[in-house]
């Protein structure tokens, strides 16, 4: 227990000196994430000591073992370094697929050598990965994808295309999902292969969404050249480790239905942009319906709390994480939801300098895709349903 | 500190609900309705409770309790919530006790708590005047009578009313009907002449009392608190019971949800079994993850009750105003995922949807605790 406590006055002390205070202030837009990756340009010089300073500490990746260049801590270390952060409203320091997903497969089902490779750049925030998954006619049946690769001693020749790859063209290192073995029943040909997007005979096209930004891509292989020892686990045997990544992907999206770390309450906006009638906001049924959102905000980040309590740190919270992924992205939704109706009329505007380029317009719409991308809603209903509750079909 | 049970509350929800399994499941509540019993709960079983210590959980030590706090409590009314025991937990342990550790004076503490601690004494909370549940409205008058006072008016739907030994009632002593300041609390014995109690049964076969008052005569020493400040001891009081109630919702809405799954299991249609049906497993899930989101304010809740931490009230309608829509959700579509049968007396499940409408109302439904909600948060 005292060491736990010397641990969080640590923290604190070494937060105090090394999180810039601009670091400190929410995100005025998304333009603010930093993601890293090779050719990342910092949006700030506090943005790349944040990063750097954070990443030498192995914080960026805390449960991580210091070995692949992780903070090495626990569980209930761990989270007092994230309530310390939340606590000055720092930034996450990155956003990372590499944190997120990639890596933690890699920590349970890696070689050695993929993990000494890949595990050190991404927790300095040096190699950005993009998910290659989804097909054009693999969507929720994934596993029915079809870009194949034919053997050729030490390496594979890859020809297909994936869909919707979030930041496709940003992308340093892709992980994806392969048919190796066409022969095979559909789950078990299918080999998770990690690659250099700067290897010939790739390609990527952008796709627009209809918040008018085009983040994803259609990812095209042609005769491309991949080589074996990048296989994660076995060959023909990526669909456990692809169903293992999606738990923790899975809990990364769940994180946002939270009150993300220095955003403001939902009613102080709304007391800001309507103003108070003795003491409340004078539409009684805004109100309750904010009131219902601001009580199931608090619901979901105690229960997520709550499931990390019982977990060991860094591992995946199993099926549960459907659960999570859920209930975040329906509550993020009706946040946006709110805000329009909050924002009323203004919330409308798409362009110009008053409403930061339509920013909270745009925002809702991407918010529609939370409830689809990492597998949608009535997917992860189905795996509640079927592999925690036991239900049968 | 972790969101997890510790061994030493793990081992105390398995003796309690060995024991709520054993000595009262179902059946016991349905046997009290069909013999008439008027108390509305087995004082066989509320010894055998004692014996097993949970009338003493909250007491503290130097009162011949426990003190084994909130989450001890909530642990075994969350238990009770599963077999709808029907006891005098949440009135005397919990609100009552409250109340006196809350506002009691050391003589009032030492008069009381043993008692109850005993399991032989019971209290209840007269602080309702209409049938909705408004606690600042108050309209019974305390007024100076000699050395203490003289208290006329009107309880409604006090639990417990017509058992209790000791009665906590809200009355004015200044200000007008709908002011916080100026209630005070007085320590009643319900015995006195001047109270006239007329018992009556709710949907499952607990009862409660309205209670009128006639000029009922109190010395100095049983007012609990401060004058004109009750409500500084009635808010928490009323919080820990929100939160109380909610454990024990938690209890209700678990047991109707697991019933209900093992019937999606069972129940053949169309040649399957129809927890097959998609319609019904996305409901189910549902379900799930709302209770698994019940489970974790609960337990907050109650650790922030043993914490006594600042923003009580705002917590305990947060938490009460989920676990009514909760539980009520949960119950109502446990009779639909039944069918027919769910229609039935002769079949449990229904039993469920009652104790809950039962929770959910007194003290204040989740139109009360969201109104209450938003205030605390300042909108
Ligand atoms: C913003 C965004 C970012 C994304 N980023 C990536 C990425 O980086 N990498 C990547 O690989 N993919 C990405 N995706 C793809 C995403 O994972 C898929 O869109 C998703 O899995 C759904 O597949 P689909 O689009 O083919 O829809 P479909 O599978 O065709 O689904 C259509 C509808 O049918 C429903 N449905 C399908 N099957 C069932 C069933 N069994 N029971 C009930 N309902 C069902 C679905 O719920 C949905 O409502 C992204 C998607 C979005 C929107």
């Amino acid at each position: 227990m005292r060491e736990l406590e010397q641990f969080r006055s640590d923290v604190r002390a070494w937060l105090e000196a090394h999180c810039p205070e601009s670091m400190r202030e929410p995100y005025r837009s998304e333009a603010d994430v930093c993601w890293g990756g090779r050719n990342w340009k910092f949006q700030s010089e506090d943005q790349e000591i944040w990063l750097r300073c954070m990443a030498e500490k192995g914080w960026t990746a805390p449960t991580w073992p210091a070995q692949y260049g992780g903070g090495g801590l626990d569980r209930e270390h761990a989270k007092i370094l994230k309530q310390e952060m939340s606590r000055i409203k720092a930034r996450p320091p990155i956003y990372s697929f590499g944190i997120a997903m990639i890596g933690p497969a890699l920590l349970k089902y890696g070689s050695e050598e993929l993990k000494m490779q890949h595990l050190p750049p991404i927790v300095r925030g040096e190699i950005r990965w993009v998910q290659g998954y989804s097909e054009p006619n693999a969507g929720s049946d994934l596993a029915s994808l079809q870009a194949r690769a034919d053997d050729q001693g030490d390496h594979y020749i890859v020809n297909g295309s994936k869909i919707w790859t979030s930041y496709g063209e940003k992308g340093d290192w892709m992980f994806a999902l392969i048919r190796t073995d066409s022969e095979a029943p559909k789950h078990q040909g299918i080999s998770l292969i990690l690659f250099d997007m700067q290897t010939p005979g790739i390609s990527t096209r952008p796709i627009q969404l209809i918040s008018g930004k085009s983040p994803f891509t259609e990812t095209f292989f042609e005769n491309t050249r991949m080589e074996k020892n990048q296989v994660v686990g076995e060959p023909n045997q990526g669909w456990t480790i692809a169903k293992y990544l999606l738990t923790h992907e899975r809990e990364m999206i769940g994180e946002t239905g939270n009150l993300q770390s220095g955003a403001e309450l939902l009613s102080h906006i709304a007391v800001k942009k309507l103003g108070l009638d003795n003491g409340r906001l004078s539409n009684p049924v805004l109100r309750t319906d904010i009131a219902r959102f601001e009580i199931d905000e608090v619901c979901h980040q105690l229960t997520m709390e709550r499931a990390r309590d019982e977990t060991k740190a860094g591992a995946s919270l199993g099926p549960s994480a459907s659960m999570f992924k859920y209930y975040g992205t329906e509550l993020n939704k009706r946040r946006y939801e709110l805000l329009m109706a909050v924002g009323a009329q203004d919330a409308l505007i798409w362009e110009g300098a008053d409403s930061n380029e339509g920013e909270l317009a745009r925002r809702w719409l991407r918010s529609k895709g939370n409830s689809i991308e990492g597998g949608t809603s009535e997917i992860q209903l189905n795996i509640v349903a079927k592999r925690i509750l036991g239900l049968p079909g | 500190m972790t969101l997890v049970l510790n061994e030493e509350q793990l081992m105390l929800k398995e003796s309690a609900r060995d024991f709520l399994q054993q000595r009262a499941p179902l059946s016991h509540l349905r046997e009290l309705r069909d013999s008439g019993n008027t108390r509305g709960y087995s004082p066989e079983l509320w010894s055998e409770m004692a014996d097993m210590g949970w009338t003493a959980i909250l007491v503290p030590e130097q009162y011949g309790g426990l003190e084994y706090g909130y989450s001890g409590l909530g642990i075994v009314l969350e238990e009770s919530g599963r077999t709808l025991t029907p006891s005098p937990l949440l009135s005397t342990c919990l609100m009552g006790v409250t109340a006196l550790t809350t506002g009691g004076s050391d003589e009032q503490r030492r008069k009381y708590l043993p008692e109850v601690a005993a399991g032989s004494h019971l209290l209840a909370l007269a602080v309702n005047e209409s049938s909705v549940h408004a606690p600042c409205s108050v309209a019974t008058a305390a007024q100076a009578s000699g050395e203490g006072f003289s208290l006329t008016g009107r309880k409604t739907a006090v639990i417990d009313g017509h058992n209790a030994d000791t009665l906590i009632v809200s009355a004015r002593t200044r200000g007008t009907e709908h002011e916080a300041d100026g209630i005070s609390l007085f320590l009643v014995p319900a015995d006195h002449p001047g109270i006239h109690t007329e018992r009556y049964r709710v949907l499952d076969t607990h009862t409660a009392a309205h209670m009128t008052l006639d000029k009922v005569e109190i010395g100095p020493d049983a007012v609990l608190g401060e004058l004109h400040r009750g409500m500084a001891v009635l808010d928490p009081v009323l919080n820990a019971g929100a939160i109380g109630q909610s454990a024990e919702l938690l209890g209700v809405a678990q047991e109707a949800f697991e019933r209900t799954l093992g019937y999606l299991k069972e129940r053949k249609q169309f040649g399957v079994l129809i927890g097959s049906f998609q319609a019904l497993q996305h409901r189910a899930a549902v379900m799930f993850g709302d209770i698994e989101q019940c489970k974790s304010i609960v337990l907050k809740g109650l650790r922030a009750l043993d914490k006594g931490d600042e923003n009580l009230s705002e917590i305990a309608s947060l938490i009460k105003a989920k676990l009514s829509e909760t539980a009520h959700h949960v119950t109502a579509e446990a009779i639909q995922m039944h069918g027919g049968i769910g229609m039935t007396d002769e079949f449990d499940i229904g039993f469920f949807l009652k104790r809950c409408q039962i929770l959910e109302t007194f003290l204040g439904d989740h139109y009360f605790h969201l109104d209450r909600f938003a205030g605390q948060r300042g909108y």
